[in-house]
């Protein structure tokens, strides 16, 4: 059983755990994720590790179905019965240069470690993006991670109107960009690796894929990245974003659609 | 005369396709009395010989015959510590009942799956204090070799990287065939021998195996055959086309059978295609019959090589599940979802390195089968999280080496079961774990020295 140490509402729909697992805090590096379950019939899901101490993870989730439904009911006090981790390749840490991380929605939660991890030896620059103000979160710890950072929401509610790709667009136009890594919906990614692939730019997706096991064994989580099949779990969840089959991966990620609706249905 | 086969008595097809309790009931008493009766106690039981657990048949029958069932099963845990399991599961038509002479031959495995549901297991104290020995995946090897290791008297802990323990016996092998409540029985049984698991506790990514190699005195790596292999051909990614170990997963671990009651969602089908020969595939097919599917198994040898066994093969083709034999796969059809697969005929040419006439196609012999659902059962490889981590020696396809004393090419380490053999049975899983479990004791017996 793991612990519910902390609860927070962070924005609409968005909600911060922390949660007592020392043997995985111990392990725990930027990039990587984990399997939680719920109580005994509950779905294994993949969340990435926002943040780590000494005996605590923290994990952001946004409330989009069953799963994150029953996980919102959860109060501080309360325990998970299964998580499982750290799973995932944590990120490379080195020395790029000019790295642009990408979030919108949910991926500013999991751009926020790897931001972190890279500032000591990177200049950071972050465009943060969601629908209004209320849906941001995570603005100041971004900002004070990052030597820029650009925040766009779709009705101009705070910062840029308008979605992420077009701050992107206007930055690469200006500035020599080393590396970015762009973290949110797949729309979203797929759109970011458009925008530098005629720059040649160096592009990383963190892919948020369905999974049962998270540790290699079924392959629901497959994606074709250069021609190749990759698992998500164990490969990435990090790819080069223009070495994905970005309409396949759409296709597959939403191959659930009708079940979750079902689901959601049968609650009492 | 006494010497009439006791039949195991089965669920109906016509029923059973509709639910997934178990197929096949074990023996009443009457009936396992009566066949253990028949058994010829010869001087030397040859059944013996061919038991990869090397249970002492002989004896444990000769209890069932004077209706001793305790004794019975205390006869057979000295030896074998998954006897529900192994009564199910084990293709004793291969193993002990091949070298039986009674004509017909005992039903061992039904005689040990008769003791295994209807005894109680007396759990045997031994004090631990030999030292302490980390088991790393609790399928059957791991649970064979712990259960031996503390008889011995030595302290296990055992690492089991899913959120419930069995490895194969829960994610892989279904409820008609294996049910979960056995499988947690004998989990019970090992864990009252005290034995530590340790669920959730992924061995290469949550530990690191160096740090175990510091903590105890030996490790075994009993981590299995899960990677499931694709086929490679084109349309594989469309949705609704899982791995077996996919199908399986989430029906027999996350029990999606059961949705939305329980939350992991399946795709229901009119149509399912296996493509596949072995008992992974037929579990597969059998499984999705269950869910309300039509159901074809497309192989590409014919009937004689099919390497699932005979019963499961029977026990398909009274569900009504299709096969067509001779054939093989070119490529999955459909834009979003599956539709179809395109096949082509296959016929036997020469001998492989298998010892099969290895099939080959037959010129402009395509055909469409229309579906709308494809599982992948064509086997499974090494798991190869561990071996990303730690630098043992490792076979062409990622399976760990062993020498003939289960040494890994790492002092203190041994390996057994799939993850070094690819991908075996039940019962050869259970041997390399009992005979690992023996050399770490020789080993530590002579450090002791």
């Amino acid at each position: 059983m793991y612990r519910i140490k902390e609860k927070k509402i962070l924005a609409e729909n968005t909600v911060l755990l922390r949660i007592t697992a020392p043997e995985i805090a111990k392990k725990a590096r930027a990039g990587n994720f984990v399997m939680l379950r719920i109580d005994e019939k509950g779905e294994r899901i993949p969340l990435t590790i926002v943040d780590y101490d000494k005996d605590t993870i923290t994990l952001i989730f946004l409330v989009v179905g069953r799963t994150t439904d029953d996980l919102l009911k959860l109060n501080e006090g309360d325990s998970i019965l299964d998580v499982v981790g750290p799973l995932g390749n944590a990120i490379d840490v080195e020395k790029y240069g000019k790295v642009v991380f990408v979030g919108g929605g949910l991926g500013i939660a999991a751009i926020y470690p790897q931001l972190k991890t890279l500032k000591k030896l990177n200049k950071i620059i972050s465009i943060i993006g969601a629908r209004t103000d209320k849906h941001l979160f995570l603005v100041d710890e971004i900002k004070e991670n990052s030597n820029e950072t650009i925040i766009c929401t779709d009705d101009g509610s705070l910062g840029r109107k308008g979605f992420v790709t077009e701050a992107l667009k206007d930055l690469i136009e200006n500035e020599k960009i080393d590396r970015v890594v762009a973290i949110g919906p797949p729309v979203m990614m797929k759109a970011v690796s458009d925008v530098t692939r005629n720059k040649k730019i160096k592009t990383i997706a963190s892919i948020n894929t369905i999974m049962v096991d998270g540790i290699g064994m079924c392959g629901s989580c497959r994606v074709k990245v250069k021609d190749e099949i990759k698992f998500a779990c164990v490969d990435g969840p990090e790819f080069d974003a223009h070495d994905i089959d970005w309409d396949e991966f759409l296709k597959r990620n939403s191959r659930y659609k009708e079940e979750e609706h079902e689901c959601m249905l049968s609650k009492k | 005369m006494g010497n009439k086969e006791q039949k195991q008595k089965e669920q109906n097809p016509e029923e059973r396709i509709h639910n997934f309790n178990e197929v096949s009931f074990s023996y009443t008493k009457e009936q396992a009395v009566k066949e253990a009766k028949r058994c010829l106690q010869c001087k030397v039981p040859l059944c013996e010989i061919g038991c990869p657990a090397g249970i002492s048949i002989k004896k444990f029958i000769k209890h069932i015959a004077d209706e001793e069932f305790d004794l019975a099963l205390k006869v057979i845990l000295e030896k074998n510590s998954l006897p529900g399991v192994c009564g199910r599961v084990c293709p004793a038509e291969d193993n002990c009942m091949k070298m039986c002479v009674s004509r017909p031959k005992i039903n061992i495995n039904l005689l040990e799956r008769f003791v295994a549901d209807n005894s109680k297991k007396i759990v045997a104290e031994v004090k631990k204090n030999k030292g302490k020995i980390a088991v790393i995946g609790s399928g059957p090897a791991g649970l064979a070799c712990s259960s031996d290791l503390a008889l011995m008297g030595y302290d296990v802990v055992l690492f089991e990287a899913l959120h419930i323990a069995g490895g194969v016996l829960s994610y892989g092998i279904p409820e008609f065939r294996l049910p979960k409540k056995i499988v947690n029985n004998e989990v019970e049984y090992i864990k009252n021998l005290g034995i530590k698991i340790k669920l959730n506790s992924v061995v290469g990514k949550t530990f690191d195996l160096k740090e175990i190699l510091n903590e105890y005195d030996a490790v075994f790596i009993s981590t299995g055959a899960g990677l499931p292999y694709f086929l490679g051909i084109d349309g594989e990614n469309l949705n609704n086309v899982y791995s077996a170990n996919e199908f399986l997963s989430r029906n027999n671990l996350m029990k999606s059978y059961k949705f939305p009651e329980y939350k992991t969602p399946l795709k229901k089908s009119r149509k399912t295609v296996v493509i596949g020969g072995g008992n992974v595939a037929i579990d597969a097919a059998r499984t999705a019959r269950r869910l309300g599917s039509e159901v074809v198994v497309v192989y590409r040898r014919s009937k004689n090589e099919i390497p699932a066994r005979e019963q499961e093969i029977k026990h398909a083709e009274e569900e009504g599940i299709e096969f067509v034999f001779l054939a093989n796969p070119l490529r999955i059809l459909g834009k979003e979802d599956v539709e179809g697969v395109e096949c082509i005929r296959m016929s036997l040419g020469e001998q492989d390195d298998s010892g099969r006439r290895r099939p080959l196609p037959i010129k402009n012999s395509e055909f469409r089968i229309d579906c709308g659902q494809v599982i992948v059962a064509i086997g499974q490889g090494p798991n190869p999280l561990i071996q990303k981590t730690i630098n043992l020696n490792t076979g062409k396809k990622g399976n760990i080496i062993v020498n003939e004393k289960y040494e890994t090419s790492i002092e203190k380490i041994y390996a057994g079961g799939d993850i070094t053999s690819g991908s075996a049975t039940v019962i050869n899983a259970i041997r390399d774990g009992k005979t690992a479990a023996k050399q770490i004791d020789e080993m530590l017996k002579k450090r002791r020295k």
